[in-house]
């Protein structure tokens, strides 16, 4: 087959691409130039570009550079700062790989003739065992720690049919053990852990500061009381312990509620944070919803390396949202946030959206 | 010549693969603007100073002398084919250290502003932003507006750089135009012309007259890649950019690049000699591709009219496809071409030269720019037409 390998400079889609040379296909690596500002990590990086290109040069395969800079802008940097103003906290990396990766990289890659589109990501794509559903699996990574299927739980039927995860049934181990055989130069660059466009120097604040007015608010107990004040409202984030102006001592204290409208940060102990359950709107599915709703509970996962928790799950009629109550109350999860669906065994991806 | 290219070594943990010679006789080159292919000549000429004329020609014996006679007599023939004297050439390391000197150097010793229009190549455009300069803007066919520049003009600018032919879209600037505007309303003021992708099409005695510093780099005219020229004015003083051994008349500090200028002059004086012929064969093929692409494809523009832009330059706007993608297809086919300038990731930027000339972006986007010299042949447009065409119908048609 005729694959186009997204290269991001990391060890991940370094051996991936090795993978799909040594199986034989037909590989062209592709480094999405991404993000035009200041960056010291991710996808961005000259010197990450650099490592790519080597990579590709070592494995004799074809390197290109695709400039998706406005297509990310638009998808994925500009929602992020303006969220922030509503109080929504997206999260990058799943927006990148829904608008740009899977996407955007995708139709260029059909559109010069490539059969299948390859990442470094830790997942799986199999067939159902189920022969009479016929549809594709997306499976957790064989690196249960690495594994990283929720972030991209929005691949649909048709996409996960051209997609490929070469390093998905490897342990991160295993691919490092990999890339030092094949002596590729990026078998001992560190994972890159952060958002790509957000400096590690700077920060988010550094980030959103230059780029949306900050507004101060008031902190409040669970009563009304005020008890202190944040210079950001918009930095706030649900559960957070720290960096409110409170006074020391006393029981934990947690964000409990933001009220980014009248700028009221509400804290409260633990138990005030709990929810029996969210609604999930924008809702994709890589199984269909009549097959999801077959499971009696599912288990909902909320961030990249979350634990999953076990769930119910209804589904509306037009499959965009659905409402989930925790078998157990459990903390309660920030609008914007990713939560993704996996079937009872924790196996597989059922589908995905966003916490409203 | 050399060592063969296609016996490199298969090492276990590194399988380089190479463009072998075999390869790039393969290849169908139409990307001239961003180097042309070097004259034998050229090459043979330089090949002596490799290997046993190896003197540094500032060293004080007879077989140093013999090696800066050498750099002398090519700086003749620069001199010549610029229309100035051997004195106001200075050899350089590159276009953009040419650029540089006549902008920082002019800066750094005059003090003052810059001023540059927007479609200059980065080693202006950014020389003079870095100098806090002024960038004025550009009219439709990619040439200076010259209103705009008069009213940026005044005593405090120092420098003017307006390039002598685009880069991109091959469109001329009106030198002697320029020159009346600089006189007139920044008497102050020096004015600099990059020349690098003059002199293959224009006769560079008939800019000089207008300018008082030019640039030009040796590897877009069939010269190596590490060398440059910038011709200054006699009484025309700079501030180094290298301070050094006072190469150059102090006007370039570092041990000449021998084997570079040498190669450079003879490739210079060539290219002066075939200019009009060439001009006349090179502008014949490309209206020739132009004429047919634009024939066969709907909605595509010629960015620059014939009359206003270089013999060599086929720059075409596509609506509805993206030069990226195209041009992954022409490179699968073996095709050089370019659609803009590549940032240090090696990703195609948007072009700032269409954005100055206000071409709509359904345009831009699908920018190319197919570039002809001194190789390219009729078989080469052939090919071209023949990838080009169905190429575009696909992007377009996006089937496959």
């Amino acid at each position: 087959m005729k694959v186009m390998i997204a290269m991001s400079g990391g060890v991940d889609s370094s051996v991936a691409a090795a993978l799909l040379v040594e199986q034989g296909h037909e590989v062209v690596g592709v480094t999405m130039r991404l993000w035009g500002g200041e960056s010291d990590t991710g996808c961005c990086s000259v010197s990450d570009v650099d490592d790519a290109r080597r990579v590709a040069q070592q494995l004799g395969i074809d390197h290109l550079v695709f400039n998706f800079t406005e297509d990310f802008n638009e998808h994925v940097v500009a929602p992020y700062v303006q969220a922030h103003t509503e109080g929504i906290t997206p999260n990058p990396c799943i927006e990148c790989n829904r608008h740009v990766k899977f996407a955007r990289l995708s139709e260029r890659a059909t559109l010069l003739g490539f059969d299948a589109v390859a990442t470094g990501h830790h997942a799986r794509v199999t067939e159902s065992p189920d022969s009479a559903l016929g549809e594709l699996e997306l499976e957790r990574g064989a690196d249960r720690a690495k594994d990283q299927s929720y972030v991209v739980h929005m691949i649909d039927q048709a996409e996960l049919a051209r997609t490929m995860f070469p390093v998905g049934g490897m342990t991160k181990t295993e691919v490092r053990a990999h890339a030092a055989r094949l002596g590729l130069r990026t078998a001992t660059k560190p994972d890159s852990q952060d958002v790509c466009f957000i400096t590690s120097t700077g920060g988010r604040t550094t980030f959103l500061g230059t780029r949306i007015p900050f507004r101060s608010a008031t902190v409040v107990d669970t009563a009304g009381v005020v008890v202190g004040e944040v210079p950001a409202v918009e930095m706030v984030t649900l559960g957070q312990r720290r960096g409110l102006g409170l006074a020391g001592g006393g029981p934990k204290r947690f964000v409990v509620d933001i009220d980014i409208e009248k700028s009221v940060v509400t804290i409260g102990d633990e138990s005030d944070l709990l929810t029996a359950g969210h609604t999930i709107r924008n809702m994709t599915w890589v199984r269909s919803p009549e097959f999801v709703a077959g499971f009696d509970t599912v288990l909902l996962q909320c961030s990249a390396h979350g634990t999953p928790q076990p769930a119910t799950v209804s589904i509306s009629n037009d499959g965009l949202t659905a409402e989930v109550r925790w078998t157990q109350p459990q903390r309660r999860i920030s609008a914007g946030q990713s939560m993704v669906l996996y079937d009872p065994t924790d196996r597989f991806v059922l589908g995905g959206g966003i916490c409203a | 010549m050399g060592a063969k290219v296609g016996d490199h070594s298969l090492r276990a943990t590194c399988t380089c693969t190479l463009i072998t010679v075999n390869e790039a006789a393969t290849l169908t080159y139409l990307d001239h603007a961003a180097t042309t292919p070097m004259r034998a000549e050229a090459v043979e000429a330089m090949l002596p100073f490799l290997t046993e004329r190896f003197a540094n020609p500032s060293g004080a014996h007879r077989f140093a002398r013999s090696v800066r006679q050498a750099v002398d007599e090519a700086r003749d023939v620069v001199a010549d084919v610029i229309g100035c004297q051997p004195g106001e050439v200075v050899f350089t390391g590159c276009g953009t250290e040419a650029d540089n000197a006549a902008i920082v150097g002019a800066q750094g010793r005059h003090g003052g502003l810059g001023v540059c229009v927007a479609t200059e190549h980065h080693a202006v455009l950014h020389a003079i932003e870095h100098g806090g300069g002024r960038v004025v803007g550009a009219d439709s066919l990619g040439r200076v507006d010259l209103d705009a520049l008069i009213a940026a003009l005044d005593d405090q600018v120092s420098i003017v750089s307006v390039m002598t032919v685009n880069n991109e879209v091959g469109s001329i600037n009106p030198m002697a135009a320029v020159s009346a505007a600089v006189r007139q309303h920044a008497p102050r003021a020096l004015l600099h012309t990059d020349a690098v992708q003059a002199p293959s099409w224009l006769d560079l005695r008939e800019v000089f007259p207008h300018v008082d510093l030019l640039a030009l780099s040796a590897h877009k005219f069939g010269g190596p890649k590490g060398v440059g020229v910038l011709a200054l004015r006699q009484g025309t003083v700079l501030a180094p950019l290298l301070q050094g051994g006072g190469q150059e008349r102090d006007r370039r500090s570092g041990t000449h690049n021998v084997a570079g200028i040498v190669a450079m002059a003879e490739a210079l004086r060539l290219t002066d000699l075939e200019r009009s012929a060439e001009v006349e064969r090179l502008g014949a093929l490309r209206d020739r591709l132009v004429d047919t692409l634009l024939a066969e494809l709907p909605d595509v523009i010629e960015t620059v009219p014939r009359d206003a832009k270089v013999a060599g330059s086929a720059h075409i706007c596509i609506a509805g496809i993206e030069s990226e993608a195209l041009l992954y297809l022409l490179d699968e086919e073996s095709i050089c071409a370019s659609a803009a300038s590549a940032c240090a990731s090696g990703a195609m930027e948007p072009s700032h030269v269409l954005a100055a000339m206000g071409v709509e972006r359904r345009y831009s986007l699908g920018a190319l720019r197919l570039s002809l010299g001194h190789t390219t042949t009729s078989a080469d447009i052939d090919r071209v037409i023949s990838v080009l065409v169905p190429a575009v119908r696909r992007l377009r048609g996006a089937t496959k």
